[in-house]
């Protein structure tokens, strides 16, 4: 019975024990690659150990590449080794049976370089693409997107089938498109797959393109080969010294000679005072020194100076050429096409990004400037302090954030109390200054500044130099993302969102309350309004304050994409004039419309030049200048008595 | 019969006397030519004054006289910085970068040293080429006439610009605070030509008086600011004399009412808005040779503001008001800032100057547009009206 217990337990073991071997023996017949393993070398071990399809393989890279793997000195045999007790405990490579604990004497680590081990990791990719474990399959993706090579073609393509993830099954089609775009044979499947791709906005899509269209400058003598993407025209596509400089990589002929090294040439010849019997003092002049190195030259004291007219003649001897490093010119030709096409889509998608970033950018202006179209449009008001508000109202909200923890509670509280705390301010302001001051609009600006630099310097005093942070809530983080051009980050959205609402709360407080009445009936004829039983007095202190309150809201709205300092308000100052100033005095509308085009004329600018927005900036204002020259009222302009200065 | 300038202008030779007395004073006592109780860096400071003394009263011309805030013409006066600091710079560089070629065996080509020059002055923006507003650098007198012509020309345009669609009051101000703005964003840029926002520096030091101590060299500068302030003090009270300064002041009090006159209310504004800002780019150009260093942070709008905060303070509408307006709060500044002023201890906080000065700059420029709309120079109004 034990007998026959025993040969079947062999009988199983039989297959295992002969896998067994197998690797063992692979290994042992490149043992001293193996061993000494360098990039050179190691790629024809890698490709039998891929080839040879053992499960056992990919266990074996790994720990290779992790530098898990010993050969003992007596026989040159592999192990798995473990740091252990009295030594290195080796384990058995195909059976994972540890089989002794011996001397760490007695073995040799292998450790691979980081090119072997590069190496190694690509092969791994490989028997990584059908793994069990999702997180390997789609890291071994992700390695293969990082870099690109041929030799992934046909192994991804074989772990398609039996992918069970949908998502990733997806992706690695995508892949497999792009690696065949680039690295197929067949010249039609090739065409086939790049035409796929031109409605591709990914940035890896547009990559790829690119790469199958990268092309080299070739000067030719006679005609030009290869698949030629574009002649050029010395002087109109590339320039003479461009043009000469390939020549010499080339074609190796001779390089000019620069004027440094000319000088440097003269100065190694100077011989008592003279350089080929040129007074060193009349050196201070280009064509002199031509003049000497040439008479050196002549004498074989220094090679022979390129002439202009020996570029010339070099220039026409020779065609310069656009080549594709790509032979296949159906497959280039498609390529170019997709790109074109590509390019236009992308083109369209970033105008409309554009378009997203300038009504981000109106609404931020319309939250700064709005208060400030209601305490200058409609009291004729001149608060240079108003900055001073946003950033009273972005402190408030970092204050808060120190007592409620809470992001999203904390953000609750911190808006009305911003309201509160400037509406005060705002109040206080309008009684014990502005009210005085109510016909002498000039000085009203002056003493609204002097309030602005002691608010900030107090700002600055009580809360330090440096910036604080304003920590928006986790559901504010992140971008809408729509596809690889087109996105916006929720905080923007929220912001456009808290602009409407204003917008609406402002119409409705101005068209449908008393209050707005009274507000209306003051702006327009305060007198008539008093004597209609309105008490401007009051009116003029609810409105400032109203002004200043959104002020407030504005800061902790600002404040949670920018960082809150106590200069903060400055930045916004004179944009938000200017926006009330184009937008039209004493309406909210007009406040909007000066938002929209300042935020669109200013984005416009910044697509025209990117990296500068400074310059936007600038021109922005500049254009302002030369509107209001235009439209001096503004874009909306109050009609009938209330336009009167 | 009319009476002389001067005798109708009783003020203008008081302000001559006590500018000559000071001046006088200054150098007995300068370390230089005199004393030495008065260090160089102070005669400095007070050379600096005497230039923001001299843009003040362009600014109270063109505010106090003619109604025009301005909140624009340090602006002008940062042009003028900029336009002398071009030679200056030019000029030391050359000097220095001649010196250095000239160890070579071989003499240097005329594009050598433009070249090296280049690569000196504009390697910190990453650049070895002279921008195209660099082409008069190389002279001094081309670039002491764009002190006047550039300055002159912006506001020319931009005030022609702006009087003639009748921008007024509040709007004008605020459109001149975005030309100032403008302007800064504009120097900030690396590739504006002018270093970014490192600007122009070692100006201090005078090309061809290298020989001469920085003490004579900050006499001199401070001679040469007071004599612009006595220059400018007699242009601007002419200016202001007669029937053109009634023009100007009747401007001021009712724009429309001059117009159904039938003055040409644009020219004269315009005349006024243009001179001052030649004065302020001359003040300037005097201003930055002391200073020994300019970038575009000096443009920001909020200095043209502090501008006209001293003029109130001194009491705009009168052309000695400004000069002690200002006086009187940069020095204070500069007294409360650099530490001069002792730190008051209240127990349980103590002020401390350096920190507080701006709030109570603030806090009193408030009260001083409430309760003494003349400023300082209502004193004098005071003392006159006892007087007679």
């Amino acid at each position: 019975m034990i007998r026959i217990l025993s040969m079947v337990l062999a009988l199983l073991c039989l297959p295992l024990t002969a896998h067994a071997q197998e690797l063992q023996s692979l290994l042992q017949e490149n043992q001293k690659v193996v061993a000494k393993p360098s990039r050179k070398t190691v790629g024809p071990v890698l490709d039998a150990l891929v080839a040879s399809g053992l499960p056992t393989a990919p266990q074996f890279l790994e720990s290779w590449q992790n530098k898990d793997v010993y050969s003992r000195k007596e026989d040159g045999l592999f192990f798995y080794g473990a740091k252990a007790d009295g030594g290195i405990a080796l384990t058995d490579v195909d059976t994972g049976d540890v089989v002794s604990t011996v001397d760490a004497k007695a073995v040799k680590q292998i450790k691979p370089n980081g090119g072997v081990r590069k190496e190694i990791a690509s092969a791994l990719v490989q028997f990584q693409l059908s793994d069990p474990d999702i997180a390997r399959r789609s890291s071994a993706v992700n390695a293969i997107a990082r870099n690109m090579t041929g030799a992934m073609l046909a192994p991804l393509l074989g772990s398609i089938e039996n992918e069970p993830d949908a998502a990733l099954k997806a992706r690695k089609e995508q892949l497999a498109n792009y690696l065949n775009a680039r690295f197929g044979d067949d010249s039609a499947a090739r065409v086939a797959a790049i035409e796929s791709m031109s409605d591709d906005l990914s940035v890896e899509g547009r990559a790829v393109l690119s790469q199958i269209l990268e092309s080299e400058l070739v000067s030719f003598e006679g005609d030009a080969e290869g698949n030629i993407a574009e002649k050029l025209t010395v002087g109109e596509d590339i320039t003479r010294n461009a043009a000469y400089e390939l020549l010499v990589e080339q074609q190796s002929l001779t390089p000019q000679i620069s004027e440094n090294e000319l000088r440097l040439a003269l100065e190694a010849n100077v011989e008592g005072g003279k350089v080929a019997d040129i007074p060193v003092a009349q050196l201070a002049d280009l064509s002199k020194r031509e003049q000497a190195y040439d008479s050196l030259a002549a004498a074989g004291a220094v090679p022979t100076r390129v002439t202009d007219t020996m570029v010339t003649e070099a220039l026409e001897t020779y065609q310069f050429s656009r080549v594709y490093l790509e032979d296949d010119a159906d497959v280039t030709s498609a390529a170019a096409e997709a790109q074109r096409e590509v390019q236009t889509n992308v083109a369209v998608n970033q105008f409309f990004d554009l378009s997203l970033d300038a009504i981000s950018l109106a609404s931020i202006y319309f939250l700064a400037a709005v208060g400030l179209a209601i305490t200058f449009g409609v009291m004729g008001v001149i608060n240079m302090a108003h900055g001073e508000f946003i950033m009273m109202g972005a402190y408030t909200g970092y204050v808060v954030q120190q007592f409620v923890p809470n992001y999203t509670a904390s953000l609750i509280v911190a808006i009305p109390l911003a309201f509160m705390v400037t509406f005060a301010a705002g109040v206080a302001m309008e009684r014990l200054v502005i009210r005085w001051l109510y016909n002498r609009p000039l000085e009203t600006l002056l003493a609204t500044f002097g309030i602005s630099i002691a608010l900030q310097q107090l700002a600055k005093n009580i809360f330090g130099t440096q910036a604080r942070p304003l920590t928006s809530p986790g559901w504010l983080d992140g971008a809408w993302i729509i596809n690889d051009v087109v996105q916006i980050s929720y905080i923007r959205i929220a912001i456009f969102v808290l602009a409407l609402l204003f917008l609406g709360l402002l119409l409705f407080i101005l068209k449908k309350t008393r209050l707005g009445l009274e507000v209306r009936a003051v702006t327009q004829n305060p007198r008539m309004a008093s004597s209609m039983g309105i008490n401007p007095d009051k009116i003029k202190m609810m409105t400032f304050g109203l002004g200043s309150g959104i002020a407030g809201i504005a800061g902790v709205a600002i404040g949670l994409f920018a960082k809150v300092t106590s200069e903060m308000g400055s930045d916004y100052i004179v944009q938000s004039f200017m926006t009330v100033v184009v937008g039209g005095v004493g309406n909210v509308w007009g406040t909007l419309a000066g938002a929209a085009m300042i935020g669109t004329f200013q984005k416009g600018v910044e697509w025209l030049n990117p990296s500068n927005t400074l310059a936007a900036q600038t021109y922005m204002i500049l254009f302002i200048i030369l509107f209001i020259q235009f439209r001096p009222k503004g874009i909306i302009a109050l009609k009938g008595r209330a336009a009167g200065d | 019969m009319r009476k002389s300038f001067l005798a109708e202008n009783p003020s203008v030779l008081w302000f001559l006397a006590c500018l000559g007395l000071f001046t006088l004073g200054v150098t007995l006592l300068a370390e230089a030519t005199g004393a030495g109780v008065i260090s160089t860096s102070f005669v400095k400071t007070l050379g600096k004054v005497l230039c923001l003394c001299l843009v003040a009263i362009a600014m109270d011309v063109v505010w106090g006289y003619c109604g025009i805030l301005s909140l624009g013409h340090f602006a002008f006066f940062g042009i003028g910085g900029y336009a002398v600091g071009m030679w200056l710079m030019y000029a030391r560089t050359e000097t220095i970068v001649t010196q250095n070629l000239a160890e070579r065996t071989i003499p240097a080509t005329a594009t050598e040293i433009n070249d090296a020059i280049a690569t000196q002055i504009f390697g910190v923006v990453g650049s070895s080429e002279f921008p195209l507003i660099w082409a008069f650098s190389h002279s001094l007198f081309l670039q002491l006439l764009l002190v006047v012509l550039v300055p002159g020309l912006l506001a020319l345009i931009f005030g022609w610009l702006a009087f003639r669609s009748r921008v007024t009051g509040v709007y004008l101000s605020i459109l001149t605070q975005a030309m100032t703005l403008a302007l800064a964003l504009y120097l900030f840029q690396n590739d504006s030509g002018l270093r970014g926002n490192n600007g122009l520096s070692g100006l201090q030091n005078i090309p061809g008086f290298e020989a001469v101590p920085q003490s004579m060299i900050s006499m001199a500068f401070f001679w040469a600011s007071a004599l612009a302030l006595a220059l400018g003090y007699v242009l601007f009270a002419r200016v202001l004399s007669g029937k053109m300064g009634s023009v100007i002041r009747a401007i001021r009090d009712d724009e429309a009412r001059v117009r159904f006159l039938g003055y040409h209310v644009e020219s004269y504004k315009l005349f006024v808005f243009t001179l001052t800002a030649i004065i302020a780019g001359i003040a300037g150009a005097l201003y930055y040779p002391q200073a020994g260093i300019i970038n575009p942070a000096e443009i920001a709008p909020i200095a043209s503001i502090y501008l006209a905060v001293w003029v109130a303070i001194g009491g705009r509408g009168r052309l000695y008001g400004a000069v002690i307006g200002t006086a009187f709060v940069s020095l204070l500044s500069s007294w409360f800032t650099g530490g001069g002023a002792p730190n008051v201890n209240l127990g349980f906080y103590t002020i401390q100057w350096t920190e507080w000065w701006l709030v109570l700059l603030g806090f009193s420029f408030v009260a001083v547009t409430l309760f003494f709309p003349g400023g300082i120079g209502m004193i004098f109004d005071r003392l006159k009206k006892d007087a007679l």
